[in-house]
């Protein structure tokens, strides 16, 4: 049933983004978009240190994905060959303030847009959105963070696919996503505002596919800054070569549900938590006095 | 509109855009994502970056390094593909292949010895003469392996001889390291002893800057730890260091050096770490049931692999399998 239910949400962005046969460009998404008008679900992205460990509210895990990121620990961003990486694309669109530059990569005598570049994400995660039909790298070939992007103009915005993701993160608390996911992508302009919808498919640690929207505002006047490399540096003497920091295998993370007043199996997530019946479970589970009056949260 | 009427229009419209939308989430998301088949038989062709290029897809990954005067060639994957593997290797260059590599005994990485060697030439032939060489392999290329290799294929550690003996490599060594100039760089044979097995070698092109890892590394299986042929986990994990140890990536830990697994994609340094991390978890894990003298049943029951298998476990070395042979490895007499 949640299944069929986001295919409906699915559907309904689709729809509204009208599913007819490409229509050819019909608006120009080059220049500046500032993402200062985060919404609710963002902001906990923004700030430090981000999505909680033990959080997973509001994610369509599974088990698996869930036991990952309960023996996941930060300390692992200190392993030298973690320190360079920029997020993937699938979280670099939403946090930590994904400011960006659109550019336009047109053919000189035509004039024809051969893509779109995006700049200015969190490490430099840098973007190239391919409009010029080449098909997709071979399974064989190499995955990068930002993943290979293909667009095509939809109606009134662009549809992305980007597949050859690196085997990375949901979230940047363990919740793995694995090398086999697909991220489309919906930019939709409506005057100086853009909608982003981004929805991510995962076989292997998503039971469903895991639908979010951004809105951003064109700036003229927003400056993308220098290019800052990461250094690598010897962060933790004390781990022996080889050694990975994980914790054991059967550890639970209550911090966060206790932080929050939350029932531990709320913070669980899952697909069934992402839905708005889910609030009823949440009656249950929690004492009344714990439960905010609606007049409290106006 | 009377209420009744109007909740009718609503669910019939409910009703058609369940049914409407089907299709159309269909052809909005394209198929639903999965696990992609690799070595299906489909062989293809790309290069890797510099001299270095990669024959993907007949059963293992086969390195294919090319210099004005012929081919280096790492791996030759199972015998029944070795037409398709030449039809590909001949889309790169039709310079014959002077060299040949094994990075270790195993049928899907040296069936093809034969028949990539004949189809080559030896570029000592004529000059060395005889030399104790069988002599059809004079004007066939070399096959370079760790002495393990031969020693396996040819019955000499107790295992059954492979044949024919055309593919019993013939130009070995002994020592930690073997390197020879081809392509205009140095290519250096790295012995990673008892790691997948006992003759493993990785192989390290270094102005290409690319190394061809054999099946210490994969991207699409866990680890095969072969113990019978002399494997270990901790061999595993030595030699995946080893390959960190050379790799470096160019930007955003990414690029720079690349890495051919001995199955699966084009890799780099993150690529190895994230294995190397998942295969240094799980053995940690699994130590710390042993040293609870939990038996392989309990460990096993405690899923120590459950958020890996979607990636890594394939019907030939699952999960299970990978867990019994660590388990084995912490447990034995010998633990490395």
């Amino acid at each position: 049933m949640t299944t069929a239910r986001t295919s409906l949400i699915v559907a309904a962005l689709a729809l509204t983004f009208d599913a007819s046969p490409a229509l050819g460009q019909q608006v120009d998404l080059a220049g500046m978009w500032s993402a200062t008008l985060g919404n609710h679900e963002e902001l906990p992205l923004r700030g430090d240190p981000g999505v909680e460990v033990g959080e997973y509210v509001g994610i369509p895990l599974n088990d698996a994905a869930r036991q990952h990121a309960e023996t996941w620990t930060p300390t692992m961003h200190s392993l030298l060959e973690w320190q360079g990486r920029p997020h993937p694309v699938t979280y670099a669109m939403r946090a930590p303030r994904p400011d960006f530059r659109m550019g336009a990569i047109v053919d000189p005598k035509t004039e024809r847009l051969i893509a779109y570049t995006i700049t200015g994400l969190f490490g430099r995660a840098d973007r190239t959105i391919w409009l010029d039909g080449r098909p997709r790298p071979s399974k064989y070939a190499e995955h990068q963070w930002q993943g290979f992007s293909t667009g095509e103009w939809i109606g009134g915005g662009l549809k992305v696919t980007t597949t050859h993701i690196k085997y990375s993160f949901v979230h940047r608390n363990g919740i793995p996503l694995s090398p086999y996911a697909v991220m489309t992508e919906y930019y939709w302009p409506h005057g100086d505002l853009l909608t982003l919808a981004i929805i991510v498919e995962d076989p292997v640690y998503l039971t469903e596919p895991l639908v979010r929207t951004s809105t951003f505002r064109r700036d003229p006047n927003l400056t993308i800054p220098a290019l800052q490399p990461f250094e690598v540096a010897e962060e933790l003497p004390s781990l022996e070569k080889g050694q990975v920091p994980a914790y054991p295998l059967g550890t639970k993370h209550p911090e966060y549900a206790a932080k929050h007043n939350l029932p531990f199996e709320a913070s669980q997530g899952g697909a069934h938590t992402m839905y708005p019946e889910y609030a009823k479970r949440l009656e249950e589970l929690m004492p009344a006095s714990a439960i905010p009056s609606a007049s409290a949260t106006r | 509109m009377t209420a009744p009427t109007a909740a009718r229009l609503l669910a019939a419209f409910i009703v058609l855009a369940w049914v409407a939308t089907g299709p159309l989430v269909a052809q909005q998301l394209g198929p639903r994502t999965a696990k992609p088949a690799y070595d299906d038989g489909n062989v293809e062709a790309l290069q890797v970056q510099g001299n270095v290029h990669l024959v993907a897809g007949s059963g293992a990954n086969v390195t294919v390094q090319v210099d004005p005067d012929g081919l280096l060639v790492v791996d030759t994957s199972v015998v029944a593909m070795s037409d398709r593997v030449l039809a590909a290797i001949r889309t790169i260059s039709d310079k014959p292949i002077r060299h040949i590599i094994n990075t270790s005994a195993d049928e899907h990485h040296t069936g093809g010895n034969e028949s990539l060697s004949i189809a080559g030439r030896n570029v000592s032939a004529g000059i060395g003469g005889q030399g104790g060489r069988e002599p059809a392999r004079l004007e066939g290329a070399p096959v370079i392996a760790h002495e393990h290799v031969l020693h396996r294929m040819s019955g000499l550690k107790g295992e059954p001889a492979r044949m024919p003996y055309g593919v019993w490599p013939h130009d070995t060594f002994y020592t930690n390291k073997k390197q020879l100039y081809f392509g205009g760089e140095v290519v250096e044979m790295l012995h990673t002893p008892a790691a997948h097995t006992d003759g493993d070698l990785i192989v390290w092109f270094r102005k290409s800057d690319v190394v061809a890892t054999g099946d210490v590394f994969s991207t699409v299986t866990y680890p095969r730890i072969d113990r019978a042929r002399g494997g270990s986990i901790q061999g595993v994990l030595d030699a995946l260091n080893q390959i960190l140890d050379i790799t470096f990536p160019a930007f955003n830990n990414q690029g720079g050096t690349l890495v051919v697994p001995g199955h699966g994609r084009i890799c780099n340094e993150s690529d190895v770490a994230e294995y190397r991390d998942m295969t240094t978890i799980i053995r940690d894990r699994i130590r710390l049931m042993v040293e609870k003298k939990m038996t392989l049943a309990q460990v096993k029951a405690a899923g120590p692999t459950r958020d890996y298998d979607g990636v890594y476990s394939t019907p030939e070395w699952t999960g299970e399998m990978f867990v019994e042979a660590i388990y084995a490895d912490l447990t034995s007499a010998r633990p490395r």
